[in-house]
């Protein structure tokens, strides 16, 4: 038997990486780090899900991982193809600069 | 005939609804068709109606066509329908005949005018209201009637509405006649709340059975029925509208301001003479009403500038008279002179629009002068019925009429020497007025180049009421010429016979010598003063007393000024200060806070992505946050 990691070492790394990512996307100007953080945002759920899956010692949880993943494959071909965009109208990757609206 | 009855007041209507929907697309003469012939057929019509009513009058002396149930609620049932008898027969034929003529007059003065359709369909809402409100058999009917000729009023006062004027003119004459509209209003509710019924010959009998001579019911009833027909007619306290009511075009004035429409007080109160002869002290004011305006707006009229204001206010002069007829009880004296008055003011006020187009639209008469040689029609029609007007003896109509007036001011129950001296009076100021007017406008040198001479169409009509201004008075002769009552006989199938206290014939002639010779007087001073020694009435205007008294009676006895001090402004004040009332405030709050939560959401909606994943981070914390509390 591998000495198993602790369940709750599991989810204290989720929820640390979860913060750091929320932070880099509240923080960060650059929106090619903003689809990074929100990758780790996605990799730190996905990681609680594992963590809680074999806990229980239910498939589930990786299953959840196999989706997320899917999603973020998505996520990340059309978030890049607007930042291609972005980076055409604006000559800049400042998500802050494409704020047309006046509020 | 009895069965086309309806049709006399449905024909205009048809014309207006015709001219209201398809109006714009017709072309003048098309309108014109519509316009003057629907009222010249309701015109044929009445008059057939009134050859048969005569030839073979019916049982009773009425006849009733009942349309249809108007409203059907417990015991409140009045019916569309509409009661032809001695006194609406001659409104009929008076509203229709003359109606007809000005109609066909401003077929020809409003050409060229851009709302000439819109023009010819209001003139026929009038009609057709004016015909509702002489034919109803009931009152409710009337007061439909009375609401509609006063909107047409309105809507024709107003007819330039690009005028800022004008429109205000319109307001006041709408809102100074609803003041009495109200009142006629409660009266009708009380005449029904005691009487249970609004049929008028029905209020007739029983308000004679149920209310005896003089109480207070019957006082309060006559006194509110008065109040609707002094904002119709234009008597004192009521009369500011109707000179500013000559801003509409001069064929309105002619019609609804003088011969019809301000007449209506009249008629409503020949209509319900029972009521009145209930109540002596109501019908005492309306005599004293009468004499005093016919004196005060006669002196008003003696200043004016304008031609048409000279007209406005001898026409609230001889609904005065018309007034002091009824008010004395010689209730068929006062339609007599109702009809005259209509054939001679329409003649003076088509006469006047014919001299202001003429003149280009001047009409300061002190602009004008020597017109007589220019347009000579306009000159002699105008000249017969300023003639009638003052009552110049023995050819004219008014004289026929005034002196009937004044002859029963003078020897009825109810006359007085006094009521007989204020229309004595006032005849001698109409003659001056009137022919200050005539001296003024034909004759003394020519001040300005006539243009535009009337036409054929024109002509008609001033022709045609220029022989009614002279024969229409041969209806009636008095006992000293001739002693052929026909019209007071005819009309005296309907409305009592005045009470005379019996006065020999030779006071009578001896008083007829009197009024003669004052309306010549007048004449004779108007052509001293005004024509051949004009520095005498400088003089006279010059001095301080002259000056004080021309300011007074040109602003019509400063009744505009008064009433502005006293109630329009006061009326602002309290509308002013009252604008920030807690209703007010309720509203204005929520449109406040409305406002600031929107300022403070738009601030959220910067496009900053950043800013909204904040947001929901923050809102994520703060939910979690509470379910952690709370659970």
């Amino acid at each position: 038997m591998i000495s198993q990691v602790p369940f709750e070492h599991g989810l204290i790394l989720a929820g640390a990486l979860f913060a750091l990512g929320l932070i880099g996307v509240m923080v960060r100007r650059n929106i090619i780090f903003i689809l990074l953080s929100i990758e780790v945002m996605l990799n730190a759920s996905g990681l609680a899900f594992v963590v809680s899956g074999s806990r229980w010692g239910q498939p589930d949880g990786q299953i959840m991982f196999i989706f997320i993943l899917a999603m973020a494959a998505a996520e990340v071909s059309v978030g890049l193809a607007l930042v291609i965009r972005l980076y055409h109208l604006y000559q800049s990757l400042d998500a802050d600069r494409a704020s047309r609206m006046r509020g | 005939m009895r069965t086309l009855l309806w049709l006399i007041p449905a024909l205009p209507f048809a014309g207006f609804f015709v001219l209201a929907v398809f109006g714009a697309r017709l072309r003048e003469k098309g309108v014109a068709a519509i316009g003057a012939g629907s009222v010249g057929v309701s015109a044929v019509l009445a008059i057939l109606a009134g050859i048969s009513f005569i030839t073979s009058p019916p049982p009773g002396g009425s006849w009733t066509q009942t349309l249809w149930t108007w409203i059907g609620v417990d015991g409140f049932r009045p019916a569309i329908a509409f009661y032809l008898d001695a006194l609406s027969l001659v409104m009929t034929l008076v509203v229709t005949f003359v109606g007809f003529l000005i109609h066909l007059y401003a077929t020809e003065f409003m050409s060229d005018d851009e709302g000439y359709s819109r023009f010819f369909a209001y003139m026929n809402l009038f009609v057709g209201s004016m015909l509702t409100l002489v034919l109803a058999d009931n009152l409710l009917l009337l007061y439909l009637g009375w609401e509609g000729v006063g909107l047409c009023s309105y809507l024709l006062i107003g007819f330039w509405y690009k005028d800022p004027a004008n429109g205000s003119a319109a307001m006041k004459a709408f809102i100074v006649t609803r003041i009495g509209d109200a009142a006629m209003a409660v009266g009708l509710f009380l005449i029904f709340m005691n009487l249970g019924t609004l049929n008028i010959q029905e209020i007739m009998q029983k308000a004679s059975h149920t209310w005896p001579r003089g109480s207070g019911l019957a006082v309060a009833a006559a006194a509110l029925l008065l109040g609707g027909a002094l904002g119709k007619s234009a008597q004192l306290p009521l009369q500011t509208w109707l000179p500013d009511a000559m801003a509409g075009p001069t064929p309105v004035s002619a019609l609804i301001h003088a011969a019809t429409m301000v007449t209506a007080g009249v008629y409503l109160i020949a209509r319900t003479n029972v009521l009145f002869l209930l109540a002596p002290p109501v019908q005492a004011a309306v005599a004293i009403i009468g004499a005093a305006t016919l004196l005060l707006a006669g002196f008003s009229a003696l200043t004016q500038r304008d031609i048409k204001r000279v007209l406005a206010y001898s026409t609230i002069s001889q609904i005065g008279y018309m007034f002091l007829a009824l008010g004395v009880g010689a209730w068929s004296a006062a339609i007599f002179h109702f009809m005259t008055h209509a054939f001679f003011k329409a003649l003076l006020f088509l006469g006047a629009g014919a001299v202001i187009l003429a003149m280009e639209h001047e009409h300061d008469m002190f602009r004008m002068g020597g017109l007589r040689k220019e347009l000579p029609v306009t000159f002699w029609t105008f000249l017969i019925g300023s003639a009638s007007l003052s009552a110049l003896p023995l050819v004219t109509a008014g004289f026929y009429s005034k002196d009937l007036i004044l002859w029963y001011s003078w020897s009825s129950e109810n006359g007085s020497p006094w009521l007989w001296a204020a229309g004595l009076a006032g005849a001698l100021l109409t003659s001056i007025y009137t022919f200050r007017m005539v001296f003024l406008t034909f004759f003394g040198e020519r001040k300005k180049e006539a243009g535009r001479r009337p036409g054929r169409v024109m002509t008609i009509p001033l022709v045609a009421l220029a022989v009614l201004s002279v024969i229409g008075g041969f209806a009636e002769l008095p006992r000293t010429l001739g002693n052929m009552p026909v019209f007071s006989e005819f009309v005296n199938t309907v409305l009592p016979p005045v009470k005379a206290a019996g006065e020999a014939q030779s006071a009578e002639a001896a008083m007829q010598v009197v009024t003669s010779f004052v309306s010549l007087a007048g004449v004779y001073v108007a052509y001293l003063l005004f024509l051949r020694k004009r520095r005498y009435v400088e003089g006279l205007a010059a001095t301080r007393t002259g000056r004080a008294l021309h300011r007074l009676w040109f602003s019509g006895w400063a009744f505009d000024w008064v009433y502005d001090r006293a109630l329009v402004q006061p009326f602002f004040w309290i509308a002013r200060i009252n604008r920030d009332d807690f209703v007010d405030l309720f509203y204005d709050g929520i449109a406040w806070y409305n406002g600031f939560f929107h300022g403070a959401l738009s601030l959220t909606q910067s496009g900053k992505v950043r800013w909204y994943a904040m947001g929901i981070a923050l809102g994520t914390v703060i939910m979690v946050g509470i379910a952690v509390v709370l659970l």
